[in-house]
């Protein structure tokens, strides 16, 4: 691990100044990512600007009937939130799918959104990754691809190629519930929608949000949203407990009293470089039978343009039907509970 | 760069002075020789380093010690302060919750963070009504310690005991 020092500002304000004064500063939450990177090597700053305490903890309510999640939420809170588990159920389940206990405790909200990729080769230094070494090539086209994605990733050419996913459970839910990003900057705070924060990797895979150097996140704002309260997270591991998703689907539904469906929210993770909002599948899903057939056919939708990897040695291939699956499952569970409540 | 700093273990107030590197967990072994935290892999996967950190359980290898100064952490030696086996610790006893016993001492100080959770109300990702109340059996035990590995596959044993306390 290479020296840093280490600062405590008083104020995000403060903290704001320092990281963007210094291109070798990085902030300091939880830690859980960014500690691993410093002893992988992966990670070498001047400084460490320790923002704990300086962004909100709390959890408020929104005058238009949404939540504000200071950014310095540990995941363990967020997710006990009665509101949160009451009223945006798909997201107190992709936190719990998360992590462990511990790191729950540990992790922010913060933090979680700019948690970087688990791809195995980013995280080996002695292996060519362009997302860590531009330039370098990707190891994971004709390695041992996995947990790799399927959507939006960049195969060629070879000197930008990556196929990183993003890891975080948390985000996919907030993707599908529309949650904005408060963001703090030299000139003040700006709100982004959070499927703006992060980005494909195009051909640069060395930036994995649109975030300048020194922008801080705040908070995120949670809108109110009838449909939230009927949603679901499903996530599908090599383990039951304590693994990154191969594929997860986060998803709200609304079905009326025939049987059709009238509102749909879809995001998926595992699959892509961002939390991947399912417009394709939404648009699938509206004005259609709650159905499988339905299901499959926005999952169908959504997959149009998806190209695995085909490594020789694992590929991802395989979460194709996956995400077909997972995606029918998760809707199939919340019909049959707006069915149950209509009855 | 080093930095001052105290920390309060097993309720014992420390002063110390390290490189800003160090971790809690380094700074408990190597500074403080309090070796009841254990490093397994350093890099927050297998939970042995597990403590208490201001009540929450907490890896004490990913904790950078400069960040957590004037914290109170309690490791699985401070749950049995005069030589009294705190009742999960007496549990993992009464169950052969171990073989090499080298887990055990993050997977106590996990079961205690996790049964305070539990009380709270906290759910899993397995309790079945989140908004409900929260009833620990094996299924729930298993995934509200799965941040805590055992080589030696004591698992069985392990909610064994957990399970006695959590009744």
């Amino acid at each position: 691990m290479k020296p840093f020092a280490y600062e405590r500002p008083h104020d995000a304000a403060g903290a704001v100044a320092t990281v963007t004064a210094d291109p070798d500063a990085a902030f300091l939450a939880g830690g859980t990512n960014l500690v691993d990177h410093l002893k992988l090597g992966l990670a070498a700053p001047s400084t460490l600007v320790d923002v704990t305490g300086l962004t909100s903890t709390e959890i408020t309510d929104l005058p238009e009937g949404g939540l504000r999640i200071g950014a310095g939420v540990r995941n363990a809170d967020f997710a006990a939130d009665e509101r949160v588990r009451a009223r945006y159920p798909a997201l107190a389940h992709a936190l719990l799918a998360g992590a462990s206990g511990q790191l729950r405790n540990m992790a922010t909200t913060g933090g979680n959104l700019l948690q970087r990729t688990r791809c195995v080769y980013f995280q080996d230094l002695t292996t060519p990754c362009n997302k860590r070494e531009p330039g370098s090539g990707c190891s994971a086209l004709d390695g041992w691809a996995r947990h790799h994605a399927v959507l939006g990733a960049t195969h060629e050419p070879a000197d930008v190629a990556c196929v990183a996913t993003h890891p975080s459970d948390m985000a996919v839910a907030l993707v599908a519930l529309e949650a904005q990003v408060r963001v703090l900057g030299r000139d003040g705070e700006r709100a982004i929608p959070l499927t703006d924060l992060h980005r494909l990797p195009g051909d640069d895979p060395t930036r994995d949000t649109t975030l300048a150097h020194g922008e801080l996140i705040t908070a995120v704002d949670l809108p109110a949203s009838p449909i939230a309260a009927h949603s679901t997270y499903r996530k599908v591991r090599d383990r039951a407990s304590y693994a990154f998703a191969l594929v997860s689907v986060a998803a709200a539904l609304a079905v009326d009293d025939g049987g059709t469906i009238t509102d749909a929210r879809v995001a998926l993770g595992g699959v892509a470089h961002v939390p991947w909002r399912a417009t394709a599948a939404e648009s699938a899903l509206v004005g259609a039978p709650a159905t499988d057939d339905t299901y499959r056919a926005a999952a169908r939708a959504e997959l149009v343009d998806a190209r695995p990897v085909e490594s020789p040695r694992g590929g991802t291939a395989f979460k194709l039907p996956l995400v077909t699956a997972t995606l029918a499952a998760a809707l199939r569970g919340l019909a049959e509970n707006s069915a149950q409540e209509a009855r | 760069m080093k930095l001052d700093l105290t920390l309060t273990v097993d309720g014992h107030h420390h002063s110390l002075t390290v490189d800003t590197r160090t971790t809690v967990l380094d700074a408990l072994r190597e500074h403080l020789d309090i070796t009841s935290p254990k490093k397994g892999c350093d890099h927050g996967q297998c939970g042995a380093c597990t403590v208490l950190l201001d009540g929450r359980r907490t890896l004490s290898c990913l904790s950078l010690a400069v960040a957590h100064d004037g914290a109170e952490i309690t490791t699985a030696d401070g749950l049995a302060p005069d030589g009294e086996l705190h009742p999960l610790q007496q549990a993992f006893v009464d169950h052969d919750a171990y073989q090499c016993g080298y887990c055990t001492p993050g997977q106590i100080c996990s079961a205690v963070g996790m049964l305070d959770e539990a009380a709270h109300g906290a759910p899993s990702v397995v309790t079945d009504d989140l908004t409900g109340d929260v009833r620990l059996d094996r299924a729930e035990i298993a995934e509200r310690l799965s941040g805590n590995l055992c080589r030696c596959g004591a698992y069985a044993h392990i909610v064994d005991a957990v399970e006695q306390v959590a009744r």
